[in-house]
């Protein structure tokens, strides 16, 4: 029996192989299947997800190291019903195009707004140069981390 | 001799399939079909209650157990609860379509787009038509008839509204799903309303009034797309997210190079890993589509078929597998480079003369082939249910999958049911079915639901690539400075022997070829076995590059503006073939050329090391001009620091889907002109991952600048035709920074980068 600790909810459930990457254990086993899998050797950062408050490629992490750790998901990144402001940004400013990239960026983004709440295209640059979108929908999603930078910066005062 | 002689012909076919279909020959600006080879159909009291609106082919409407009466969804639902739903027809693949096609509606309709709804439609001709993506088509295909689908329901409701308080119909006003009645100011919600509307007979063509261009509110308006608030928190949208209760994962192992055969595999080994229920050797049949000979993992998670996949070591019969080598094409190309050229494709005038007495240019341009790489792998969830068999795919072509499938699983098309699901990008590669052909035959060979996902390294290595080309270009500029000759030896592939295959030829009519009067295009062909494919753009994405620097080398010879010497070019506006939107309109060109050019400030002082480059493409029927401004530095560390875009393509539907549209062409362009290549030794493609194909990242990204000609010329698509310029506009930029040309995609080849 295998515990993992997802969004906060406590999950248990058998895993024949506990080196299955993170990954496959979500979208598989916890049905949760927003984390998308896109090269599955850490290329791409479709598969991001937080391992305590940390932006980890689930692709290429053990499930075995995942346990006893806080994990988050896209399906983690709203709380309460409420919108991450990166998810409304991302809604108001249409980020998208195909989608399938999209929640390895906005993990990505996020982790970067809980260290660096007003960052700068650099800090942009540095937290985003490991997700790819093949769609190119980068510009949006810069205006749009820049966007929810200012809504928390808002709400903040 | 074709070592795989069965390649050719079906690549045509398949190409053709996925691109031509009968609407193609219908000319665009026709009368939309609903009145002619169609009819409407009302169906009430069936899956919804209050008005459904749809069409159907006159003999199916007839027809008691056709599939019209089996999915009465059609385009329009509308409840009495105020719910509004819309029907999206054509597949999402990231091109906006389930946003722009109903929007089409909800304008015409009137209706609150606040509290539409919006739902993928079934595959289903009868009631659909064609359903494709492909060819940046589905605007085009969809605006006469989706127009006429909003504006027919907005009659009907508005006719039981006039009736019911006794006055004239053309007193009464629609607005946001709502019924006025203009003098006395007394209202109906669509709600209201449904129900009786779909009492209603279908009212005649002539009492129905489309709105005009200035009339619209909804359309050219910024809307998010439907999707977005799912997407952004992780709903299953996308095929791969599918499940079924007791669905098995399959993985299928091919020869890296197409057309090799299963000889041996550890199957026994593999047989006892954790999880895994089935390993089958599939024998394949002799088309490149598929089913192809291969090994297919079946188990109880996607992780354990992988994982499995990783201890399966097949030794392969590659007695008729592809050998092609990339390698030695270039160096073939090279020596046949200053040959004439085996066949002559057109020729006017004499170019020999103007070549050897004017100022001259030769140059040699050429692109390797590149894999289209979209995020999402392939992959295909299938239910064989022992008479009938549904299917969840992501695909450009459901209905085109949905016949092929029949046909393996010697199936009525009725039995096989196909569930649209957003696609994680496509760029051409999903016009192919070979995925949904290969899940179809692992759920009915295994007798359970089964999700089939290939890796990363399976959608590059069993990819459809766009293909590499060579030309040879010799061009000259007389004492006036005006182009006197352009000659253009193009040596392509061939499949079969006979001709290139769809993408991989030059026309006749390809600007600026009709507008010269000394011109000899040829053509060799190179023997290619590796099935190739349609890639963002066919043919335009790379003939753009190659004829627009050409263009601007000639000006620079004859010492021209090289804005001046493209517009002469095009001469006076008209359009080369009066209602045929496939042709170029010189007069549309002249005006995106001349806006991008104002917008980025064409001829402004620069720094050292910086440059402005131009290039305008005409290509599905779109006409799109881009400036690029560029810096290098000494050891040719390019900057792309802003590209400018002005297109024309008819009144925009979506002001923030086109703009995404034009954002991500200009970013795909630029991604694939700096470093992408697919390279083929022993018939193998060399890149298997993302760390062999370095797709563009984020801070490399430039500034864009998207604009729209206001033009009410009939819409057309945006997912190419902002892709082409993008190259040649670079290209020639980096010549203004810095004098050196670059000829080769990527450029990455020519030293440069980023
Ligand atoms: S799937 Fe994990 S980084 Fe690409
Ligand atoms: S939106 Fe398609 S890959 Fe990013």
């Amino acid at each position: 029996m295998l515990k993992l600790e997802v969004n906060e909810r406590i999950y248990n459930f058998d895993l024949e192989d506990t080196h299955s990457p993170l990954l496959w254990v979500l979208r598989d086993q916890l049905g949760l299947v927003g984390t998308k899998f896109g090269c599955g050797m850490g290329q791409c950062g479709a598969c991001t997800v937080h391992l305590n408050g940390a932006p980890v490629r689930s692709c290429s992490l053990p499930t075995s190291a995942a346990v006893g750790q806080a994990i988050t998901t896209i399906e983690g990144l709203s709380r309460e019903g409420q919108l991450h402001p990166l998810q409304q940004a991302w809604v108001e400013l249409d980020v998208p195009q195909c989608g399938y990239c999209q929640a390895g960026q906005l993990m990505s983004a996020a982790f970067l707004l809980s260290n660096t709440p007003s960052p700068t295209d650099e800090d942009i640059d540095n937290a985003m140069v490991g997700n790819l979108c093949r769609c190119g929908t980068y510009k949006r999603i810069r205006k749009a981390i820049h966007q929810a930078a200012d809504t928390i910066s808002k709400e903040g005062q | 001799m074709r070592k795989n002689p069965y390649w050719s012909d079906s690549i045509d076919r398949m190409q053709s399939a996925a691109i031509d279909g009968e609407d193609f020959a219908l000319p665009e600006f026709s009368e939309p079909r609903i009145y002619s080879r169609r009819t409407f159909m009302k169906l009430t009291g069936l899956a919804a209650s209050g008005l459904v609106l749809g069409f159907a082919r006159t003999d199916a409407a007839n027809s008691a157990t056709s599939e019209a009466n089996s999915f009465p969804l059609a385009y329009i639902q509308i409840s009495r609860d105020g719910k509004i739903i819309l029907y999206a027809k054509d597949p999402e693949i990231g091109q906006g379509i389930k946003t722009a096609l109903p929007m089409i509606i909800a304008e015409e309709l009137d209706a609150d787009w606040q509290s539409v709804e919006v739902v993928e439609a079934p595959t289903n001709k009868t009631l659909y038509g064609r359903q494709s993506a492909g060819g940046s088509r589905s605007v085009r295909r969809n605006w006469n008839e989706l127009r006429h689908v909003g504006a027919l329901a907005r009659t009907m409701l508005t006719q039981v509204a006039a009736n019911n308080w006794q006055v004239n119909i053309n007193e009464c006003t629609t607005h946001k799903s709502v019924v006025t009645h203009s003098l006395s100011g007394r209202q109906f919600t669509y709600a209201e309303l449904a129900e009786d509307a779909a009492k209603l007979s279908i009212p005649e063509k002539s009492s129905i009034k489309l709105k005009s261009t200035s009339q619209y509110q909804l359309l050219g308006s910024r809307k998010s797309g439907v999707d977005n608030l799912q997407l952004v928190t992780g709903k299953p949208m996308f095929g791969i997210d599918q499940k079924i209760p007791g669905m098995l994962y399959a993985v299928y192992e091919k020869c890296p190079a197409r057309g090799g055969r299963v000889k041996s595999a550890n199957l026994e080994d593999i047989r006892t890993m954790p999880g895994v229920t089935d390993v089958i050797v599939m024998p394949g049949r002799d088309n490149p589509f598929g089913p192809l000979p291969g090994v297919v993992i079946v188990a109880k998670s996607t992780w354990q078929a992988l994982a499995a996949k990783r201890k399966l070591s097949v030794q392969w019969d590659e007695t008729d597998a592809a050998k092609d080598s990339w390698s030695s094409a270039v160096a073939q190309a090279q020596k046949l480079a200053h040959t004439p050229g085996k066949q002559t494709i057109a020729e006017q005038g004499n170019v020999d003369k103007p070549l050897s007495e004017d100022t001259r240019v030769d140059a040699f341009y050429h692109y390797a082939f590149v894999a289209h790489a979209q995020m999402e792998p392939e992959n295909c969830t299938a239910w064989f249910k022992g008479d009938s068999i549904e299917l969840w795919v992501p695909t450009q072509t459901p209905q085109w999958g949905r016949e092929t499938v029949a046909e393996l699983l010697s199936l009525d098309t009725a039995k096989v049911f196909v569930n649209q699901v957003r696609a994680g990008g496509a760029f051409g590669r999903r016009l192919f079915n070979d995925y949904m052909l290969e899940a179809a035959a692992i759920s009915k060979r295994i007798a359970a639901p089964v999700q089939l996902v290939w890796t990363r390294e399976d959608s590059m290595n069993q990819d459809y690539c766009r293909l590499g080309g060579f030309h040879q270009l010799s061009g000259s500029v007389d004492k006036e400075g005006k182009l006197s000759a352009w000659q253009n030896h193009f040596i392509t592939f061939t499949h079969d022997g006979k001709k290139p295959p769809r993408a991989g030829g030059l026309k006749e009519n390809e600007f600026p070829h009709p507008m010269i009067n000394n011109l000899k295009l040829t053509q060799t062909m190179l023997p290619w076995d590796t099935p190739s494919g349609l890639w963002r753009a066919p043919s335009s994405n790379v003939l753009a590059f190659v004829i627009q620097s050409f263009i601007h080398e000639l000006a620079v010879a004859a010492k021209r503006d090289h804005l001046d010497f493209l517009l002469e070019l095009l001469g006076r506006p008209r359009w080369l073939e009066p209602g045929n939107p496939e042709i170029l309109h010189t007069g549309r060109a002249i005006k995106v050329i001349k806006e991008v050019t104002e917008k980025a400030g064409w001829g402004k002082p620069l720094p050292k090391g910086h440059g402005l480059g131009l290039a305008f493409h005409f290509s599905h029927a779109g006409h799109v001009a881009e400036v690029a401004h560029v810096s290098v530095t000494e050891d040719k560390v390019l900057t792309v620091h802003r590209v400018t875009v002005v297109a024309d393509v008819g009144p925009v539907i979506n002001l923030s889907g086109a703009e995404n549209q034009c954002e991500g062409s200009v970013v795909d362009g630029l991604s694939t002109m700096l470093g992408l290549e697919a390279t083929f030794e022993a018939g193998r493609i060399a890149q298997t991952n993302f760390h062999q194909y370095p797709i563009l990242r984020l801070p490399h990204t430039p500034e864009i600048d998207v604009h729209f000609i206001d033009s009410d010329y009939p819409p057309s698509g945006l997912g190419e035709p902002a892709l082409p310029p993008l190259a040649p506009a670079v290209g020639n930029a980096i010549f203004a920074a810095t004098g050196e040309r670059v000829r080769t995609l990527p450029i990455s080849k020519e030293g440069f980068r980023v």
